[in-house]
């Protein structure tokens, strides 16, 4: 707090200036928390969300998705695409200019040179990449001249913006990198904490898992940004904590991701120091329904696999009236408020290729124990549970400890027992139920459980590669060591010809409507999976922050160079 | 001492020859060891106290759902939020489910909890330190032991015992008792360490004592001089071992259920109501003082509890 | 007693190396994967390769070799050339955690000073108050005192830091703003002004820990006191005229060490493991906080390494307890 006033004074005196909104670091200290803390600043070498974005201060990418979802050139002069010759016609290429005049912040040119290096750094079969995906399929990379790289694919790309795009993929320094390479990738400590970048900070001090210090690169791009000269991004504890830091104490100005009960988060932007800012991306909570036995009376090679179907999930019936007895709005009002609300679709988002499925938005408890009757499912033996030829409609419900996922068991299992199914909860810490260790029975891939609850999303804007999960030959399984994230077991021809055309096709109206067929095959057809809530991100700043622009497509702190101070 | 007067009277019997003079009779039988221990835990009002104020804990949560008869898990959702009411009279939660019915109902599994894998971590640890104190050739390899457990990671070392255990507990004794073997076997498991190491400091220097010396050397047999000469005079320290570990078992067991070790997680227990109701503490903070006080009441009547008894137990104080 | 510690010192190599494959045999078997903590979009084949850069392909008695190597031959040599200049440890693979791909030893050496100011001074004060309360109340037992001292300790101990420290978060950083919420570990203390900003920061998590650690020692001391006070040399003593004061102080509280030394030497080790539950509520970012996150995203080096330091101390603290009895009893033998 001191400290803060301290640097603000400092700041104030050495730069009396009467424009001081338009000057580099005339602004003073900023203060981001994140309550998880940052391990690395190498986009490359980690996938947390924590280390991606305190990283994407420092490095940029050619360009980045704003708010909305769409493209915006960062490094790149333009976003490349068909129309304007950036992508050629037949979709095997992709050709990115560097914008002119760019430094490093130790003041050395960008050149393409180095954008080739970030590519060759992450492709490098010993260097444990974690962003690998995003240069999948790329067949080689050329250099046109100083300033311009030309990416050819394998086969045709219809959404070509992987490489260099977004958070995850961003231009890191040759000069510095150059001898990180491959399995010497993870000893370049240095450079890993300190990576030269293009963005509006550089790091003066990095200390892991704990907080980071920077102050405003003096050579960014923008000659009057940043606004703040000096920033700490402090991390750990929880998204208590964070928020108290921000909307109550106003020690900090930014707290991300304040995943937590609507009614808690109300009290705390009461405290009148800061407010909260939410926007929706592509998280889906839902239930996945499993269509195959995870008895553990089975053979371990049979358990939980196509061999085994599932007593009474494989009923259609009885899964949609499951998702019928739920009372979605309720959910949404006690787990997240204003960053939550109804879905029934898997790809919510972007509005493109959100399908306009709507039909399970109503709680109908009576049209659910109609469904079940009809299908035969009735109490027959007086226990209070729905049976039929001798199966008990007895349900185990997992998910990973969280107090808003415990709080959604709760009241699941209590629509459920309305509707005379029995369910057996089960919370699982979410470093093993996510840890995908095959020999844990507790992961959500080996799904030892008969409906289990968490959310997902994917990557940018485009759903190709998520929906090409449920694939038939994608499930977990004894043989792929239980790798996969077709987690239900779904499996239909159909559907996989339905993939096969999207791969294909390149024109946006046409993708739109297979992705929502797609989408509405898993969820509304066949209710393998459940959808409940579209999760928006609630982070909150303090009142006197100003340029914040919630982004869930990119890193949420993506304009940090636009922030500034409210006088 | 109360007064052990020996009611003397006459004998007076058929089977006497009238007349005879008789030598006085005792009639009441000798005072025994317990009578003199029970009739010391009287007079110590704390400890009386305290053991009225376990029994009424005891009974509250035991008995009291059969008067109170609302499900702790119960969502009545309409009614969420509230404050002490006729209705609820200590309020509902989040999801309008009754604090009273689920303080009742996670006091069963505290209590029950608490006590058995306080009791079981005393057993292991008392044994352990008693054996390695008095047995010279054990000490070595037992305090080796003791150290390797005091070192093992605890989160990894419970990762581990539910990944082998829960399925076959489960299979054996069913879910609920299986998950209470499960939890009072890791507490257990996890928490002998300083009761043993304790323990054996005492024994240490207890057995150099003259009177162990003495008991030694009218022939007494390892076994009883461990339990007739040793065990009673470190009992203060594993007393308070008791105590202490009994707040620390409620707190694990909630622990655990956290790492998805536990309960089931729609299962209130103390621990848990606590942790959650943190969040909470500035809206709704009577959600904290209820199993606050009542975890805070039950250790604090059971230290009056060991105080008494400990005082009970060692007669040099008795009768002062 | 020389013979005796050098002979110990001796066997505890052993010990600890047994210890060492126990704890890298359990965090094998444990489940968890170091690349749970990515985000569920990343494909499986690249989950693979990222394993795979970390050195899990490789065979488990190599991958523990390579770390008893590393820990006891490669991270000394590098003390070494840090304390004089040397080179011996050039080019020589480091101790590398998973999750920061840095040197585990410089992130611990990072982490000590929080965790020595905070955690080490909360035992400190923790050892110094609960002393003094526990000789008071077996000395006066059932006083007034005595009272207080019982129902403060055991409500210290039942009332567990998660709960405490958030109440005295909302109380004093949110309602009063005396102290901050958030420690800040970059802060340098090399001015009036900065050593009051440190005080402020540690008010809150030592009192919260003080509190915690004092309620358990003094207890134990408040035990030990009665158990001795009513022996039969307590009576000589006084009986030869020794003035209260020494008979209680030197007589008495020699005797009644025995179990708090054992006490006391249990929670040092814990002092530089860090507070794991507090540290995280008062975000100081020490040891503890180190443990759990590396634990959490099962970055096992880390944990292992951890661990292994730990274990050092207890054997070593715990030998130091052994010392102390023969010091305070010298009827207590071992030979």
């Amino acid at each position: 707090m001191t400290l803060k006033t301290l640097l603000l004074g400092a700041a104030a005196t050495t730069v009396f200036a009467p424009m001081a909104m338009a000057e580099r670091g005339a602004d003073g200290h900023v203060g981001i928390i994140y309550w998880q803390a940052p391990s690395i600043l190498n986009a490359y070498l980690s996938n947390g969300t924590k280390d991606i974005e305190s990283a994407s201060l420092v490095s940029e990418p050619m360009a980045r998705f704003d708010p909305t979802g769409q493209l915006v050139p960062f490094l790149a002069e333009t976003v490349p695409t068909v129309d304007n010759g950036g992508v050629s016609e037949d979709l095997m290429s992709i050709t990115w200019k560097l914008k002119e005049g760019l430094l490093w912040s130790d003041g050395t040119p960008v050149t393409s040179a180095d954008v080739l290096f970030s590519a060759e750094y992450c492709m490098h079969p010993e260097g444990g990449c974690s962003q690998f995906a995003k240069f999948d399929g790329i067949k080689d990379i050329e250099v046109l001249d100083e300033l311009t790289v030309k990416v050819n694919f394998e086969e045709p790309k219809p959404y070509p913006y992987t490489a260099f795009m977004g958070n995850q993929s961003p231009i890191i320094q040759k000069a510095q990198f150059e001898n990180c390479m491959g399995a010497k990738a993870p000893e370049c400590t240095e450079e890993n904490f300190a990576p030269i970048g293009t963005g509006p900070f550089v790091v003066t001090d990095f200390r892991p898992n704990d907080v980071i210090q920077m102050k405003a690169n003096p050579h960014y791009r923008d000659p009057d940004k940043p606004a703040f000269a000096t920033l700490t991004f402090k991390g750990g504890g929880d998204a208590m904590a964070a928020g108290r830091a921000v909307l109550e104490t106003g020690e900090f100005d930014y707290a991300w991701n304040l995943q937590l009960s609507p009614d808690v988060l109300a009290n705390m932007a009461d405290g009148g120091k800061g407010k909260l800012v939410s926007a929706f991306g592509t998280l889906v909570e839902r239930l996945e329904m499993n269509l195959t036995d995870p008895s553990p009376d089975l053979d371990p090679d049979i358990r939980a696999t196509r061999e085994a179907p599932h007593p009474f999930l494989t009923d259609q019936a009885v899964r949609e009236a499951l998702s019928m007895a739920i009372d979605r709005d309720l959910l949404v009002e006690i787990g997240y408020g204003q960053a939550g609300r109804p879905t029934c679709n898997l790809v919510p988002g972007p509005d493109i290729y959100a399908s306009d499925n709507t039909g399970c938005l109503v709680q109908d408890m009576e049209g659910a124990k109609a469904k079940l009757d009809k299908a035969g499912w009735v109490d027959s033996n007086g226990d209070g549970i729905r049976d039929k030829d001798g199966v008990e409609l007895s349900i185990l419900f997992q998910t990973s400890t969280n107090a808003v996922r415990q709080d959604f068991q709760a009241l699941i299992k209590q629509w459920w027992s309305e509707l005379g199914v029995e369910t057996e909860l089960r919370n699982i810490d979410a470093s093993v139920f996510f840890g995908g260790d095959p020999g844990s029975p507790d992961t959500f891939q080996k799904f030892y459980a008969d409906v289990e609850m968490y959310a997902n999303n994917f990557d940018g804007t485009d759903p190709q590669a998520f929906l090409a999960n449920y694939r038939c030959d994608k499930e977990p399984q004894p043989d792929n060591q239980w790798q996969g994230q077709n987690i239900n077991r779904y499996c239909d021809p159909e559907y996989d010809a339905l993939i096969d055309e999207l791969s294909r096709t390149a024109e946006i109206a046409k993708r739109s409507e297979l992705a929502k067929k797609l989408n509405d095959m898993l969820t509304k057809d066949t209710f393998t999976i459940v959808p409940l809530v579209d999760r928006g991100r609630v982070s909150a700043h303090a009142n006197d922050l100003g340029g914040v622009r919630l982004n869930t497509w990119d890193s949420e702190i993506w304009n940090a160079a636009d922030w500034h101070r409210i006088k | 001492m109360t007064e052990p007067t020996p009611k003397v009277i006459p004998g007076s019997g058929g089977a006497t020859p009238a007349g005879a003079l008789t030598d006085p009779v005792p009639v009441t039988p000798p005072r025994s060891h317990w009578r003199d221990v029970w009739d010391q835990f009287k007079r110590h009002k704390g400890a009386l106290l305290g053991g009225i104020i376990f029994l009424l804990i005891v009974l509250a949560v035991f008995i009291g759902p059969f008067f109170w008869s609302i499900d702790a898990t119960y969502i009545d959702i309409r009614a969420r939020n509230q404050g002490p009411s006729l209705a609820h009279p200590f309020g509902t939660d989040q999801l309008g489910r009754d604090t009273m019915a689920r303080m009742m109902a996670g006091g069963q599994t505290s209590v029950a909890v608490g006590i058995t894998a306080m009791a079981l971590a005393l057993v292991l640890g008392s044994f352990v330190g008693l054996i390695a104190g008095y047995f010279r050739k054990l000490d070595g390899p037992l305090m080796r032991l003791t150290d390797l457990f005091l070192a093992l990671p605890l989160l990894p070392l419970l990762l581990v015992m539910v990944m082998l255990f829960r399925g076959s507990l489960n299979q054996a004794f069913g879910p609920e008792t299986g998950i209470f073997i499960l939890i009072v076997g890791a507490i257990g498991i996890t928490s002998w360490m300083p009761t043993a190491r304790i323990v054996r400091g005492d024994v240490l220097a207890l057995k150099e004592r003259e009177f162990v010396l003495a008991a030694r050397s009218i022939g007494t047999t390892n076994t009883k001089m461990i339990i007739r000469h040793i065990l009673p005079n470190v009992m203060s320290p594993i007393m308070v071992s008791a105590t202490l570990g009994i707040a620390n078992a409620i707190i694990t067991e909630s622990a655990l259920s956290f790492l998805g070790l536990g309960f089931p997680p729609d299962f209130p227990t103390w621990g848990r109501l606590l942790f959650d109701a943190v969040d909470y503490l500035q809206q709704y903070p009577e959600r904290v003082i209820w199993p606050g006080v009542a975890i805070s009441l039950t250790v604090l009547s059971v230290n009056y509890l060991g105080d008494g008894l400990r005082d009970a137990l060692d007669p040099r104080i008795r009768g002062r | 007693m020389l013979t005796f510690t050098i002979r110990r010192l001796v066997l505890s190599i052993p010990t600890l190396l047994f210890i060492s494959l126990v704890i890298f045999l359990l965090l094998e078997l444990a489940p968890g994967d170091p690349t749970a903590a990515q985000p569920l979009t990343i494909p499986p084949e690249v989950r693979e390769r990222l394993r795979e850069a970390l050195g899990l392909g490789e065979p488990l008695h190599v991958r523990f070799v390579k770390w008893i190597v590393q820990f006891f031959w490669i991270e000394p040599q590098v003390l070494l050339d840090h304390l004089f200049g040397t080179s011996f440890a050039e080019g020589k693979q480091r101790l590398i955690s998973w999750q920061t791909r840095s040197p585990i030893m410089d992130i611990v050496v990072q982490r000590l000073p929080q965790t020595l100011w905070v955690v080490g001074l909360s035992y400190v004060v923790g050892v110094l108050i609960a002393l003094p309360i526990g000789i008071l109340s077996a000395y006066r037992q059932y006083s007034i005192f005595d009272q207080i001292g019982t129902f403060v300790s055991m409500l210290g101990f039942s009332v567990p830091t998660f709960f405490t420290g958030v109440l005295l978060i909302v109380i004093f950083s949110v309602h009063l703003g005396w102290f901050p919420s958030i420690y800040d570990t970059t802060l340098v203390v090399n001015s009036w002004d900065n050593f009051m900003a440190q005080l402020r920061q540690m008010v809150m998590p030592v009192f919260v820990l003080a509190l915690f650690n004092a309620a358990q020692i003094s207890r134990f001391m408040r035990a030990s006191m009665l158990d001795n006070l009513n022996q039969d040399y307590v009576r000589t003593a006084r009986a030869k005229g020794l003035s209260e004061r020494v008979v209680v102080l030197v007589h008495v509280l020699r005797n009644s060490m025995i179990p708090v030394v054992t006490v006391i030497a249990l929670g040092v080790p814990q002092v530089f493991g860090g507070a794991i539950i507090t540290e995280q509520v008062f975000k100081v970012n020490g040891i503890g906080q180190l443990l759990i996150t590396a634990i959490q995203a099962n970055d096992l080096p880390m944990v292992q390494t951890l661990t292994f330091i730990f274990a050092v101390l207890i054997v070593l603290f715990n030998l130091i307890a052994d010392v102390l009895y023969g010091v305070l009893d010298p009827r207590i033998r071992y030979d």
